[in-house]
């Protein structure tokens, strides 16, 4: 239906400015060049995760009770994470599924604006102080969404 | 860990394939929203958006952030290019911060798999801590 509904802008985009989805099309077709490598590997760490994990093991490490361990799964895990935040919803559609929290899909979400191969382009531009202070205030805000976001998905009950 | 059979490898990647497929859609549809963004808006409209009040502009760069979409690197170029028209550090910061966190383009897909009361609450939250972030990052560097 949502894939429907976008062809539909397209199509409308289309008949009133046609140079514009002309001009689109490339670019997406750039863009579904640049992710392809990204979707593999999401497709991958996928079919690993359901192959030798058992959900009770998920539950363990990621869900209710999985402690300060689940927090820094979370937030590592979004740090290293590479590729645009969409090809990560299917992985983490599916260990939520499994018994993973909300508050540590909402701390890996958060956690995936810490790219450390950008950090020089950072630096470039902003500086040592900027970058060190902004990412370090990330990971720890990153923390205090989840929690948010946790509470608030479980109606204001801790 | 166990060693898992043949038949539960078989298992394991049916599963991931009816996963992935259920999901392809969605992907593709955001690509392509996130396609005619790229096309519709230039990136030299960014500067002309902002006030120059040091209480808006954050607000401002917040709501730009979160309806950009691309590299994170883009938003490092848009705000050094944006620091040297002026643009405070506060408003810079929390543009860069909602590029990341917030995605109103990616927003239908995160409700479609996540669920839109999680999708909702969580770009919401990370629209607020972005301000807050961007506040105290330069109070923390005492910078203006």
């Amino acid at each position: 239906m949502f894939l429907f509904l976008v062809v539909a802008v397209y199509a409308i985009v289309g008949i009133i400015e046609f140079d514009l989805i002309r001009n689109a099309l490339p670019v997406l077709g750039k863009l579904i060049l640049r992710i392809f490598p990204i979707l593999m590997l999401v497709f991958g760490i996928m079919f690993l995760t359901n192959l030798l994990f058992e959900a009770k093991g998920i539950i363990r490490n990621l869900g209710k009770g999985s402690g300060l361990r689940g927090w820094l799964l979370a937030i590592s895990g979004g740090i290293v994470s590479a590729g645009p935040i969409y090809m990560w919803y299917p992985l983490l559609a599916d260990l939520r599924e499994t018994g993973m929290k909300n508050s540590l899909i909402a701390a890996f979400l958060y956690n995936r604006a810490t790219k450390i191969p950008l950090v020089p382009m950072m630096v470039y531009y902003f500086g040592w102080p900027f970058t060190i202070t902004l990412s370090l205030y990330m990971v720890l805000f990153s923390i205090v969404n989840g929690h948010v976001v946790g509470r608030f998905m479980r109606g204001g009950k801790p | 860990m166990r060693i898992p059979n043949s038949g539960q490898q078989k298992e394991a990647f049916v599963k991931t394939v009816r996963s992935f497929t259920r999901s392809l859609p969605i992907l593709l549809g955001v690509l392509m929203l996130l396609s005619l963004a790229f096309t519709l808006v230039p990136e030299g409209l960014y500067g002309e958006i902002f006030t120059g009040n040091r209480i808006i502009d954050p607000l401002i760069g917040a709501a730009v952030g979160s309806i950009a979409g691309g590299n994170p690197v883009t938003s490092y170029i848009i705000g050094g290019e944006l620091r040297l028209q002026g643009v405070s550090m506060v408003a810079i910061t929390a543009f860069i911060v909602a590029w990341v966190t917030v995605g109103i383009i990616q927003l239908p897909a995160e409700a479609l798999m996540l669920g839109r009361r999680f999708a909702l609450a969580r770009n919401v939250i990370s629209f607020i801590t972005a301000v807050i972030i961007a506040v105290i990052t330069v109070l923390t560097l005492g910078w203006r």
